[in-house]
Protein backbone atom coordinates (compact mmCIF):
# COMPACT_ATOMS: atom_id res chain seq x y z
CA UNK A 1 0.00 0.00 0.00
CA UNK A 2 1.40 2.81 -0.78
CA UNK A 3 1.47 6.45 1.16
CA UNK A 4 -1.41 8.20 0.32
CA UNK A 5 -2.27 12.30 0.27
CA UNK A 6 -3.71 11.74 3.35
CA UNK A 7 -1.29 10.06 5.50
CA UNK A 8 1.46 12.61 4.19
CA UNK A 9 -1.17 15.24 5.45
CA UNK A 10 -1.37 13.21 8.85
CA UNK A 11 2.37 12.83 8.71
CA UNK A 12 2.87 16.33 8.15
CA UNK A 13 0.60 17.28 10.72
CA UNK A 14 1.87 15.27 13.57
CA UNK A 15 5.03 16.83 12.63
CA UNK A 16 4.04 20.15 13.30
CA UNK A 17 2.12 19.79 16.70
CA UNK A 18 5.48 18.18 17.93
CA UNK A 19 7.43 20.91 16.74
CA UNK A 20 4.81 23.30 18.01
CA UNK A 21 4.89 21.43 20.99
CA UNK A 22 8.72 21.45 21.20
CA UNK A 23 8.82 25.08 20.81
CA UNK A 24 6.75 25.46 23.67
CA UNK A 25 8.96 23.51 25.77
CA UNK A 26 12.56 24.00 25.46
CA UNK A 27 13.46 21.33 28.07
CA UNK A 28 11.05 18.35 27.66
CA UNK A 29 10.65 15.93 30.60
CA UNK A 30 13.06 13.50 31.09
CA UNK A 31 12.17 10.07 30.53
CA UNK A 32 12.99 8.93 33.63
CA UNK A 33 11.39 11.30 35.87
CA UNK A 34 8.10 10.13 37.78
CA UNK A 35 4.66 12.03 37.24
CA UNK A 36 4.79 14.50 40.34
CA UNK A 37 2.64 17.29 42.23
CA UNK A 38 1.63 19.79 40.24
CA UNK A 39 4.57 22.49 40.55
CA UNK A 40 1.94 25.29 40.78
CA UNK A 41 0.94 23.98 43.95
CA UNK A 42 3.47 25.70 46.38
CA UNK A 43 4.47 25.22 50.06
CA UNK A 44 1.82 27.06 52.23
CA UNK A 45 4.00 26.12 55.21
CA UNK A 46 4.83 29.08 57.12
CA UNK A 47 8.04 30.22 58.66
CA UNK A 48 8.65 31.69 62.66
CA UNK A 49 9.81 35.32 62.49
CA UNK A 50 12.87 33.85 64.22
CA UNK A 51 13.48 31.40 61.96
CA UNK A 52 14.22 34.02 58.71
CA UNK A 53 15.90 36.66 60.71
CA UNK A 54 19.28 37.11 58.58
CA UNK A 55 20.80 39.08 61.27
CA UNK A 56 20.04 35.93 64.06
CA UNK A 57 22.23 32.41 63.30
CA UNK A 58 19.98 29.83 64.61
CA UNK A 59 22.74 28.01 66.33
CA UNK A 60 26.29 30.25 67.03
CA UNK A 61 27.51 27.17 68.68
CA UNK A 62 28.50 25.11 65.85
CA UNK A 63 29.35 25.02 62.05
CA UNK A 64 26.10 24.73 59.74
CA UNK A 65 27.99 25.58 56.32
CA UNK A 66 30.65 24.14 55.45
CA UNK A 67 33.32 25.79 53.34
CA UNK A 68 31.82 24.06 50.22
CA UNK A 69 28.19 25.58 51.10
CA UNK A 70 26.85 22.29 52.10
CA UNK A 71 24.59 22.72 55.17
CA UNK A 72 25.15 21.01 58.07
CA UNK A 73 22.32 19.06 59.57
CA UNK A 74 21.95 20.31 63.24
CA UNK A 75 19.02 20.52 65.61
CA UNK A 76 17.68 23.71 65.11
CA UNK A 77 18.42 24.88 61.89
CA UNK A 78 15.59 23.39 59.62
CA UNK A 79 12.02 23.69 59.53
CA UNK A 80 10.87 19.86 58.83
CA UNK A 81 7.47 20.80 58.26
CA UNK A 82 8.47 22.81 54.98
CA UNK A 83 11.11 20.15 54.22
CA UNK A 84 8.78 17.10 54.24
CA UNK A 85 5.73 19.82 52.18
CA UNK A 86 8.65 20.08 49.24
CA UNK A 87 9.89 16.17 49.63
CA UNK A 88 5.82 15.11 49.48
CA UNK A 89 6.15 17.56 46.17
CA UNK A 90 8.23 14.91 44.10
CA UNK A 91 6.77 11.46 44.94
CA UNK A 92 10.10 9.85 46.39
CA UNK A 93 10.98 6.11 47.74
CA UNK A 94 13.84 6.41 50.07
CA UNK A 95 15.31 2.67 50.89
CA UNK A 96 17.68 1.44 53.77
CA UNK A 97 20.03 -0.65 53.42
CA UNK A 98 21.66 -2.80 56.40
CA UNK A 99 23.51 -6.17 57.35
CA UNK A 100 22.96 -8.23 60.25
CA UNK A 101 25.22 -11.02 59.88
CA UNK A 102 26.20 -13.86 62.54
CA UNK A 103 25.52 -11.91 65.92
CA UNK A 104 24.42 -8.90 64.62
CA UNK A 105 21.06 -10.79 63.86
CA UNK A 106 20.23 -9.62 67.59
CA UNK A 107 19.88 -6.34 66.97
CA UNK A 108 17.39 -6.24 64.28
CA UNK A 109 14.45 -6.36 66.22
CA UNK A 110 15.80 -3.31 67.92
CA UNK A 111 16.75 -1.46 64.64
CA UNK A 112 13.62 -2.39 63.11
CA UNK A 113 11.05 -1.51 65.69
CA UNK A 114 12.88 1.94 66.10
CA UNK A 115 13.43 2.89 62.45
CA UNK A 116 9.77 2.43 61.83
CA UNK A 117 8.60 4.47 64.83
CA UNK A 118 11.49 7.44 63.97
CA UNK A 119 13.26 6.75 60.31
CA UNK A 120 11.55 9.15 57.47
CA UNK A 121 8.08 8.62 59.62
CA UNK A 122 4.89 9.13 57.59
CA UNK A 123 7.18 8.40 54.09
CA UNK A 124 7.84 5.33 52.06
CA UNK A 125 10.84 3.57 53.21
CA UNK A 126 11.88 0.19 51.60
CA UNK A 127 14.69 -1.68 54.29
CA UNK A 128 16.87 -3.80 52.56
CA UNK A 129 18.43 -6.49 55.16
CA UNK A 130 21.04 -8.66 54.43
CA UNK A 131 21.59 -11.30 56.12
CA UNK A 132 23.16 -14.70 56.57
CA UNK A 133 20.12 -15.75 58.99
CA UNK A 134 17.27 -15.46 57.26
CA UNK A 135 15.32 -17.82 59.26
CA UNK A 136 16.17 -16.03 62.21
CA UNK A 137 14.21 -12.77 61.64
CA UNK A 138 11.02 -12.94 63.64
CA UNK A 139 7.98 -11.67 62.21
CA UNK A 140 8.27 -7.98 62.18
CA UNK A 141 5.52 -5.32 62.52
CA UNK A 142 6.38 -2.83 59.86
CA UNK A 143 4.42 0.75 59.41
CA UNK A 144 1.98 0.65 56.71
CA UNK A 145 3.84 2.86 54.25
CA UNK A 146 7.38 0.72 54.52
CA UNK A 147 8.63 -2.61 52.98
CA UNK A 148 11.34 -4.96 54.24
CA UNK A 149 12.76 -7.41 52.42
CA UNK A 150 15.03 -9.83 53.39
CA UNK A 151 18.21 -10.94 51.27
CA UNK A 152 20.27 -13.61 52.04
CA UNK A 153 24.32 -13.33 51.97
CA UNK A 154 26.83 -15.20 52.49
CA UNK A 155 29.01 -15.89 55.71
CA UNK A 156 32.64 -14.88 56.14
CA UNK A 157 35.29 -15.51 58.28
CA UNK A 158 36.19 -12.65 59.76
CA UNK A 159 34.10 -9.46 60.71
CA UNK A 160 36.71 -7.13 58.41
CA UNK A 161 35.37 -9.48 55.52
CA UNK A 162 31.97 -8.69 55.90
CA UNK A 163 32.12 -4.77 56.01
CA UNK A 164 34.58 -5.26 53.43
CA UNK A 165 32.52 -6.58 50.76
CA UNK A 166 29.51 -4.55 52.28
CA UNK A 167 30.67 -1.76 49.48
CA UNK A 168 30.45 -4.26 47.04
CA UNK A 169 27.48 -6.17 47.91
CA UNK A 170 25.52 -2.77 47.85
CA UNK A 171 26.72 -1.13 44.24
CA UNK A 172 25.34 -4.89 42.74
CA UNK A 173 21.87 -4.50 44.47
CA UNK A 174 21.84 -0.82 43.29
CA UNK A 175 22.67 -1.92 39.56
CA UNK A 176 20.43 -5.07 39.42
CA UNK A 177 17.66 -3.71 42.06
CA UNK A 178 17.86 -0.78 43.74
CA UNK A 179 17.49 1.83 40.90
CA UNK A 180 14.31 0.42 40.30
CA UNK A 181 12.68 0.91 43.11
CA UNK A 182 13.95 4.06 44.89
CA UNK A 183 15.32 7.22 44.42
CA UNK A 184 17.43 8.31 47.78
CA UNK A 185 19.46 5.09 49.27
CA UNK A 186 21.20 5.32 52.80
CA UNK A 187 23.37 2.37 54.77
CA UNK A 188 23.02 2.05 58.06
CA UNK A 189 24.58 -0.33 60.66
CA UNK A 190 22.50 -2.56 62.40
CA UNK A 191 23.75 -1.83 65.81
CA UNK A 192 21.96 1.38 66.18
CA UNK A 193 18.64 2.50 67.96
CA UNK A 194 16.77 5.71 67.00
CA UNK A 195 15.15 7.55 69.78
CA UNK A 196 13.86 10.46 68.15
CA UNK A 197 13.07 11.22 64.48
CA UNK A 198 15.74 11.29 61.36
CA UNK A 199 13.21 12.67 58.61
CA UNK A 200 13.89 14.29 55.48
CA UNK A 201 16.43 16.78 56.29
CA UNK A 202 18.97 13.90 55.47
CA UNK A 203 17.69 13.71 52.29
CA UNK A 204 20.33 15.56 49.10
CA UNK A 205 22.43 14.02 46.61
CA UNK A 206 25.66 13.13 48.66
CA UNK A 207 25.40 12.66 52.46
CA UNK A 208 27.95 12.14 55.60
CA UNK A 209 27.60 11.80 58.47
CA UNK A 210 29.93 13.71 61.06
CA UNK A 211 32.38 11.30 63.25
CA UNK A 212 30.45 11.85 67.28
CA UNK A 213 34.46 10.83 68.38
CA UNK A 214 36.08 13.49 65.86
CA UNK A 215 33.78 16.69 65.62
CA UNK A 216 36.08 18.83 67.75
CA UNK A 217 38.85 16.63 66.57
CA UNK A 218 42.16 18.80 65.22
CA UNK A 219 42.90 17.54 61.89
CA UNK A 220 46.12 15.42 63.10
CA UNK A 221 44.43 13.44 65.14
CA UNK A 222 41.90 12.31 62.95
CA UNK A 223 41.45 8.31 61.90
CA UNK A 224 42.39 8.84 58.13
CA UNK A 225 44.60 6.36 56.50
CA UNK A 226 48.05 7.22 55.80
CA UNK A 227 49.83 5.02 54.60
CA UNK A 228 50.38 5.66 51.06
CA UNK A 229 50.32 1.92 50.13
CA UNK A 230 46.88 1.77 50.19
CA UNK A 231 44.04 3.38 48.36
CA UNK A 232 42.20 4.95 51.10
CA UNK A 233 45.39 6.86 51.87
CA UNK A 234 45.13 10.60 52.54
CA UNK A 235 48.01 13.29 52.80
CA UNK A 236 48.74 14.57 55.61
CA UNK A 237 47.44 18.00 56.10
CA UNK A 238 44.43 17.11 53.66
CA UNK A 239 40.70 16.77 55.14
CA UNK A 240 37.94 18.22 55.36
CA UNK A 241 35.68 16.31 58.65
CA UNK A 242 35.70 12.74 59.24
CA UNK A 243 33.02 10.68 58.62
CA UNK A 244 31.28 7.50 60.19
CA UNK A 245 30.43 4.78 57.89
CA UNK A 246 27.79 3.81 60.30
CA UNK A 247 25.22 6.20 58.41
CA UNK A 248 25.95 7.62 54.94
CA UNK A 249 23.91 7.75 51.51
CA UNK A 250 22.78 10.13 48.75
CA UNK A 251 20.91 9.56 45.42
CA UNK A 252 21.12 5.94 44.26
CA UNK A 253 22.94 7.37 41.65
CA UNK A 254 25.21 9.17 43.86
CA UNK A 255 25.73 6.13 46.40
CA UNK A 256 26.61 3.20 43.70
CA UNK A 257 29.33 5.85 42.19
CA UNK A 258 30.76 5.92 46.34
CA UNK A 259 30.11 2.17 46.55
CA UNK A 260 32.14 1.29 43.55
CA UNK A 261 35.00 3.81 44.15
CA UNK A 262 35.55 2.66 47.85
CA UNK A 263 34.78 -1.40 46.60
CA UNK A 264 37.35 -0.94 44.22
CA UNK A 265 39.69 1.09 46.70
CA UNK A 266 39.51 -2.52 49.20
CA UNK A 267 39.73 -4.79 46.39
CA UNK A 268 42.90 -3.18 45.09
CA UNK A 269 44.21 -3.03 49.08
CA UNK A 270 43.88 -7.16 49.12
CA UNK A 271 45.23 -7.62 46.13
CA UNK A 272 48.68 -5.75 47.98
CA UNK A 273 48.29 -7.33 51.04
CA UNK A 274 46.97 -4.11 53.07
CA UNK A 275 44.17 -3.52 55.23
CA UNK A 276 43.08 0.45 55.68
CA UNK A 277 43.01 1.14 59.35
CA UNK A 278 39.07 1.75 59.79
CA UNK A 279 38.60 -0.67 56.99
CA UNK A 280 35.79 0.58 54.55
CA UNK A 281 34.96 3.80 56.85
CA UNK A 282 39.14 4.65 55.81
CA UNK A 283 37.86 3.92 51.69
CA UNK A 284 34.53 6.21 52.73
CA UNK A 285 36.53 9.42 53.99
CA UNK A 286 38.80 9.39 51.08
CA UNK A 287 35.87 9.12 48.71
CA UNK A 288 34.35 12.06 50.22
CA UNK A 289 37.31 13.86 50.51
CA UNK A 290 37.57 14.23 46.90
CA UNK A 291 34.02 14.28 45.98
CA UNK A 292 32.71 16.66 48.63
CA UNK A 293 29.11 15.89 50.05
CA UNK A 294 26.13 17.91 49.32
CA UNK A 295 24.96 17.58 52.99
CA UNK A 296 26.73 16.98 55.97
CA UNK A 297 24.85 15.66 59.27
CA UNK A 298 25.99 16.26 62.79
CA UNK A 299 26.62 13.96 65.09
CA UNK A 300 23.14 13.75 66.38
CA UNK A 301 22.21 11.79 63.36
CA UNK A 302 24.88 9.00 64.84
CA UNK A 303 25.96 8.69 68.47
CA UNK A 304 28.45 6.53 70.14
CA UNK A 305 26.84 5.50 73.21
CA UNK A 306 30.24 4.82 74.68
CA UNK A 307 31.16 9.10 74.83
CA UNK A 308 29.54 11.35 77.00
CA UNK A 309 27.29 14.24 75.92
CA UNK A 310 28.40 17.70 75.26
CA UNK A 311 26.42 20.32 75.56
CA UNK A 312 26.48 21.22 71.40
CA UNK A 313 24.28 18.13 70.88
CA UNK A 314 20.89 18.86 71.68
CA UNK A 315 19.40 15.30 70.45
CA UNK A 316 20.75 12.10 69.93
CA UNK A 317 18.63 10.72 67.41
CA UNK A 318 20.21 7.64 66.63
CA UNK A 319 22.72 5.88 68.65
CA UNK A 320 24.79 2.93 68.93
CA UNK A 321 23.48 -0.08 70.89
CA UNK A 322 26.28 -1.92 73.82
CA UNK A 323 27.81 -5.18 72.23
CA UNK A 324 27.76 -8.14 73.86
CA UNK A 325 31.21 -10.06 72.99
CA UNK A 326 33.45 -9.09 70.31
CA UNK A 327 33.14 -8.46 66.81
CA UNK B 1 32.94 31.19 59.14
CA UNK B 2 29.85 33.57 60.42
CA UNK B 3 28.65 33.03 63.59
CA UNK B 4 26.99 36.87 63.65
CA UNK B 5 24.24 36.10 60.51
CA UNK B 6 21.92 33.44 59.67
CA UNK B 7 23.90 31.36 56.84
CA UNK B 8 21.00 28.69 56.24
CA UNK B 9 17.50 28.42 55.72
CA UNK B 10 14.75 26.62 57.62
CA UNK B 11 14.27 24.75 54.17
CA UNK B 12 18.23 24.08 54.83
CA UNK B 13 19.58 26.83 51.46
CA UNK B 14 22.61 28.39 52.05
CA UNK B 15 22.71 32.21 52.66
CA UNK B 16 25.52 33.45 51.24
CA UNK B 17 27.93 35.71 52.95
CA UNK B 18 31.51 36.58 52.88
CA UNK B 19 33.79 33.62 55.30
CA UNK B 20 30.85 31.13 54.78
CA UNK B 21 32.26 29.36 51.53
CA UNK B 22 35.52 29.04 50.20
CA UNK B 23 36.09 30.32 46.44
CA UNK B 24 39.13 27.58 45.82
CA UNK B 25 37.33 24.24 46.96
CA UNK B 26 34.57 25.83 44.67
CA UNK B 27 36.14 27.23 41.80
CA UNK B 28 37.78 22.54 42.04
CA UNK B 29 34.22 21.95 41.52
CA UNK B 30 33.31 24.20 39.07
CA UNK B 31 35.78 24.69 36.54
CA UNK B 32 36.40 21.41 35.12
CA UNK B 33 32.25 21.36 34.51
CA UNK B 34 32.96 24.16 31.46
CA UNK B 35 30.20 26.28 32.48
CA UNK B 36 28.42 29.14 30.31
CA UNK B 37 26.64 31.34 32.32
CA UNK B 38 24.27 33.87 30.97
CA UNK B 39 23.33 37.35 32.25
CA UNK B 40 20.08 39.47 31.20
CA UNK B 41 20.13 43.13 32.04
CA UNK B 42 17.68 45.11 30.36
CA UNK B 43 18.76 48.83 28.87
CA UNK B 44 15.25 50.24 28.14
CA UNK B 45 14.88 53.95 27.21
CA UNK B 46 17.54 56.04 28.53
CA UNK B 47 19.33 53.20 30.56
CA UNK B 48 21.57 52.20 28.00
CA UNK B 49 23.54 55.27 29.32
CA UNK B 50 24.44 52.60 32.03
CA UNK B 51 25.23 49.49 29.77
CA UNK B 52 29.43 50.77 29.29
CA UNK B 53 29.95 50.57 33.19
CA UNK B 54 28.10 47.23 33.79
CA UNK B 55 29.51 45.49 31.61
CA UNK B 56 33.22 46.57 32.41
CA UNK B 57 32.85 46.23 36.19
CA UNK B 58 31.32 42.89 35.05
CA UNK B 59 34.32 42.03 33.27
CA UNK B 60 36.60 42.97 36.79
CA UNK B 61 33.96 40.80 39.01
CA UNK B 62 31.57 38.70 37.52
CA UNK B 63 32.48 35.12 37.00
CA UNK B 64 36.23 35.34 36.55
CA UNK B 65 37.34 32.78 34.69
CA UNK B 66 34.30 31.14 33.46
CA UNK B 67 32.86 31.53 29.75
CA UNK B 68 29.56 34.54 30.10
CA UNK B 69 27.32 35.76 27.63
CA UNK B 70 26.19 38.67 28.45
CA UNK B 71 22.45 39.59 26.96
CA UNK B 72 21.19 43.38 26.83
CA UNK B 73 18.08 43.73 26.06
CA UNK B 74 17.21 47.25 24.54
CA UNK B 75 14.85 49.04 22.32
CA UNK B 76 18.28 51.15 21.59
CA UNK B 77 20.60 49.13 20.47
CA UNK B 78 22.50 51.93 18.49
CA UNK B 79 23.34 53.89 21.88
CA UNK B 80 25.11 50.68 23.21
CA UNK B 81 28.87 50.96 23.76
CA UNK B 82 30.73 48.61 22.38
CA UNK B 83 32.68 47.36 25.02
CA UNK B 84 36.22 45.42 25.25
CA UNK B 85 35.44 41.90 26.44
CA UNK B 86 37.94 38.89 27.66
CA UNK B 87 38.05 35.73 25.76
CA UNK B 88 35.82 33.13 26.64
CA UNK B 89 32.66 36.12 26.40
CA UNK B 90 30.00 37.59 24.40
CA UNK B 91 27.72 40.41 24.74
CA UNK B 92 24.71 40.07 22.29
CA UNK B 93 22.23 42.65 21.54
CA UNK B 94 18.12 41.51 21.99
CA UNK B 95 16.06 44.34 20.37
CA UNK B 96 12.96 44.74 22.38
CA UNK B 97 10.33 47.25 21.45
CA UNK B 98 9.92 49.83 22.94
CA UNK B 99 6.59 50.49 25.47
CA UNK B 100 4.95 53.59 26.77
CA UNK B 101 6.31 53.60 29.73
CA UNK B 102 8.47 52.53 32.44
CA UNK B 103 6.47 51.38 34.03
CA UNK B 104 5.13 49.26 31.58
CA UNK B 105 8.14 47.77 30.17
CA UNK B 106 9.25 46.78 33.55
CA UNK B 107 5.89 44.41 34.02
CA UNK B 108 7.19 42.66 30.56
CA UNK B 109 10.79 41.84 31.52
CA UNK B 110 9.55 37.82 32.94
CA UNK B 111 7.89 37.67 29.65
CA UNK B 112 10.93 38.42 27.54
CA UNK B 113 13.81 36.72 30.06
CA UNK B 114 11.11 33.71 29.43
CA UNK B 115 11.29 34.01 25.39
CA UNK B 116 14.13 34.88 24.99
CA UNK B 117 15.37 31.41 27.09
CA UNK B 118 13.08 29.29 24.76
CA UNK B 119 14.27 30.69 21.53
CA UNK B 120 17.97 31.11 22.37
CA UNK B 121 19.43 30.86 25.45
CA UNK B 122 18.80 27.38 26.83
CA UNK B 123 20.71 26.04 23.93
CA UNK B 124 23.97 28.58 25.39
CA UNK B 125 24.13 28.93 28.60
CA UNK B 126 24.03 26.58 31.66
CA UNK B 127 22.88 28.59 34.53
CA UNK B 128 21.10 32.17 34.20
CA UNK B 129 21.03 35.86 36.37
CA UNK B 130 19.03 38.27 35.76
CA UNK B 131 20.47 41.45 36.61
CA UNK B 132 19.43 44.91 36.90
CA UNK B 133 21.33 47.26 34.39
CA UNK B 134 21.74 50.39 36.37
CA UNK B 135 24.29 48.76 38.83
CA UNK B 136 28.40 48.31 38.96
CA UNK B 137 30.22 44.92 40.31
CA UNK B 138 32.71 46.36 43.36
CA UNK B 139 34.02 42.77 44.08
CA UNK B 140 33.96 39.06 43.27
CA UNK B 141 30.89 37.74 42.29
CA UNK B 142 31.97 33.40 41.47
CA UNK B 143 30.34 29.96 41.94
CA UNK B 144 29.20 30.30 45.52
CA UNK B 145 26.06 31.84 43.52
CA UNK B 146 25.36 28.92 41.49
CA UNK B 147 22.46 27.02 42.37
CA UNK B 148 18.99 25.58 41.14
CA UNK B 149 16.86 28.69 41.77
CA UNK B 150 18.84 31.70 43.47
CA UNK B 151 17.36 34.80 44.79
CA UNK B 152 18.81 37.98 46.74
CA UNK B 153 17.90 39.75 50.16
CA UNK B 154 16.99 43.59 48.97
CA UNK B 155 19.48 45.72 50.99
CA UNK B 156 16.64 47.46 52.81
CA UNK B 157 14.71 44.67 54.30
CA UNK B 158 16.95 42.32 55.58
CA UNK B 159 17.04 44.32 58.90
CA UNK B 160 13.54 44.83 59.42
CA UNK B 161 10.95 43.16 60.80
CA UNK B 162 8.70 41.03 58.53
CA UNK B 163 5.31 42.73 59.44
CA UNK B 164 6.65 45.99 57.47
CA UNK B 165 8.02 43.65 54.28
CA UNK B 166 6.36 45.83 51.48
CA UNK B 167 4.81 42.64 49.98
CA UNK B 168 1.67 43.22 47.93
CA UNK B 169 -1.15 43.20 50.81
CA UNK B 170 -4.82 43.16 48.54
CA UNK B 171 -6.09 40.04 48.66
CA UNK B 172 -7.06 40.60 45.14
CA UNK B 173 -3.58 40.83 43.66
CA UNK B 174 -2.35 37.76 42.88
CA UNK B 175 1.43 38.72 44.19
CA UNK B 176 -0.93 38.66 47.50
CA UNK B 177 1.11 37.42 51.03
CA UNK B 178 -0.86 37.55 54.07
CA UNK B 179 0.27 39.49 57.01
CA UNK B 180 2.34 37.16 59.21
CA UNK B 181 3.15 35.14 56.19
CA UNK B 182 6.67 35.07 53.78
CA UNK B 183 10.47 34.20 54.55
CA UNK B 184 12.38 37.00 53.23
CA UNK B 185 12.10 39.99 51.34
CA UNK B 186 13.70 39.31 47.77
CA UNK B 187 14.88 42.09 45.70
CA UNK B 188 13.87 41.89 42.09
CA UNK B 189 17.11 43.28 40.58
CA UNK B 190 18.93 39.72 41.34
CA UNK B 191 17.28 36.22 40.25
CA UNK B 192 18.94 33.25 38.64
CA UNK B 193 19.53 29.48 38.16
CA UNK B 194 19.46 26.41 36.30
CA UNK B 195 18.28 28.02 32.59
CA UNK B 196 15.28 25.35 33.31
CA UNK B 197 14.59 26.93 36.59
CA UNK B 198 14.65 30.69 35.08
CA UNK B 199 12.44 29.62 32.50
CA UNK B 200 9.82 27.91 34.44
CA UNK B 201 9.78 30.41 37.15
CA UNK B 202 9.64 33.61 35.03
CA UNK B 203 6.50 31.59 33.54
CA UNK B 204 5.18 31.27 36.23
CA UNK B 205 5.63 35.11 37.43
CA UNK B 206 4.20 36.67 34.15
CA UNK B 207 1.28 34.82 34.15
CA UNK B 208 0.52 35.87 37.92
CA UNK B 209 1.10 39.54 36.02
CA UNK B 210 -0.96 38.80 33.20
CA UNK B 211 -3.63 37.74 36.29
CA UNK B 212 -3.50 41.17 38.07
CA UNK B 213 -3.16 43.15 34.92
CA UNK B 214 -6.37 41.55 33.56
CA UNK B 215 -8.24 42.17 37.06
CA UNK B 216 -7.15 45.78 36.51
CA UNK B 217 -4.37 45.78 39.36
CA UNK B 218 -0.60 46.40 39.94
CA UNK B 219 1.20 45.00 42.29
CA UNK B 220 2.88 47.57 44.79
CA UNK B 221 6.39 47.20 43.70
CA UNK B 222 5.30 45.30 40.41
CA UNK B 223 7.64 42.61 39.45
CA UNK B 224 9.42 42.16 42.72
CA UNK B 225 5.81 41.42 44.29
CA UNK B 226 5.16 38.66 42.40
CA UNK B 227 8.65 37.34 42.70
CA UNK B 228 8.49 37.41 46.40
CA UNK B 229 4.92 35.97 46.23
CA UNK B 230 6.40 32.65 43.97
CA UNK B 231 9.67 32.21 45.99
CA UNK B 232 7.54 31.87 48.99
CA UNK B 233 5.77 29.47 47.87
CA UNK B 234 8.82 27.61 45.61
CA UNK B 235 11.67 28.48 48.23
CA UNK B 236 14.83 29.18 46.55
CA UNK B 237 17.65 26.51 47.01
CA UNK B 238 20.06 29.24 47.93
CA UNK B 239 19.86 32.67 48.71
CA UNK B 240 22.38 35.56 48.22
CA UNK B 241 22.94 38.22 51.25
CA UNK B 242 22.44 41.85 50.81
CA UNK B 243 26.36 42.15 49.56
CA UNK B 244 25.14 40.78 46.28
CA UNK B 245 22.21 43.22 45.85
CA UNK B 246 23.22 46.92 47.93
CA UNK B 247 22.03 50.01 47.93
CA UNK B 248 24.94 52.88 47.86
CA UNK B 249 22.67 55.20 49.40
CA UNK B 250 22.52 52.92 52.02
CA UNK B 251 24.69 53.08 55.51
CA UNK B 252 27.23 49.69 55.53
CA UNK B 253 25.99 47.70 58.88
CA UNK B 254 28.97 45.67 60.51
CA UNK B 255 27.32 42.46 59.30
CA UNK B 256 28.18 43.56 55.61
CA UNK B 257 31.81 42.89 54.98
CA UNK B 258 31.68 43.58 51.29
CA UNK B 259 29.56 45.25 48.73
CA UNK B 260 29.83 43.07 45.30
CA UNK B 261 27.14 44.23 43.15
CA UNK B 262 25.30 48.01 44.17
CA UNK B 263 23.82 50.59 42.88
CA UNK B 264 24.64 53.52 40.53
CA UNK B 265 23.59 56.93 41.58
CA UNK B 266 20.98 58.37 39.40
CA UNK B 267 18.61 61.19 39.13
CA UNK B 268 15.51 59.53 38.89
CA UNK B 269 13.53 62.18 36.74
CA UNK B 270 15.80 62.75 34.37
CA UNK B 271 15.73 58.46 33.30
CA UNK B 272 12.28 58.22 33.21
CA UNK B 273 9.94 59.55 30.63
Amino acid sequence: MGITKLHGLAILVTAGITGAIWYHHPFPPASDQKPTASSEEGILLQTDLNETSPMLPRRRDVLVLTPWLAPIVWEGTFNRDILNAQYMQKNLVTGVVTFAVKKYVQFVEGFMSSANKYFLAGHQVNFYLFTDNPEQISHLQMAPENHLFVIPVQNHSQWQDISMSRMGIISRYIRSQFQYEIDYLYSIDIDVQLFEHIGVEIIDTLVGTISSWHYTARRESKSYETRTESQAAIPTGEGDFYYTASFYGGSVAEVYKLTRACFKGVMEDRENGIEARWHEESHLNKYLLYHKPTRLLSPEYYWDEELSRPRIIQVKRMCSVRKDGEK
Amino acid sequence: RRQDVLTVTPWLAPIIWEGTFNSDILDSAYRPLNLTIGVTAFAIGKYTRFVGRFLESAEKHFMKGYRVNYYIFTDNPETIPNVQLQSGRRFVIVPMEKYPSWQKTSMRRMEAINKHIAETSHQEVDYLFCLDIDMVFYNAWGPETLGDIVAAIHPGYFNVPRSQFPYERRSSSAAYIPDGEGDFYYGGAVFGGLVKKVYEFTKTCHMTILTDKANGIMAAWREESHLNRHFLSHKPSKVLSPEYLWDDRKLKPPEIHLIRFSTVDKNYKEIQD
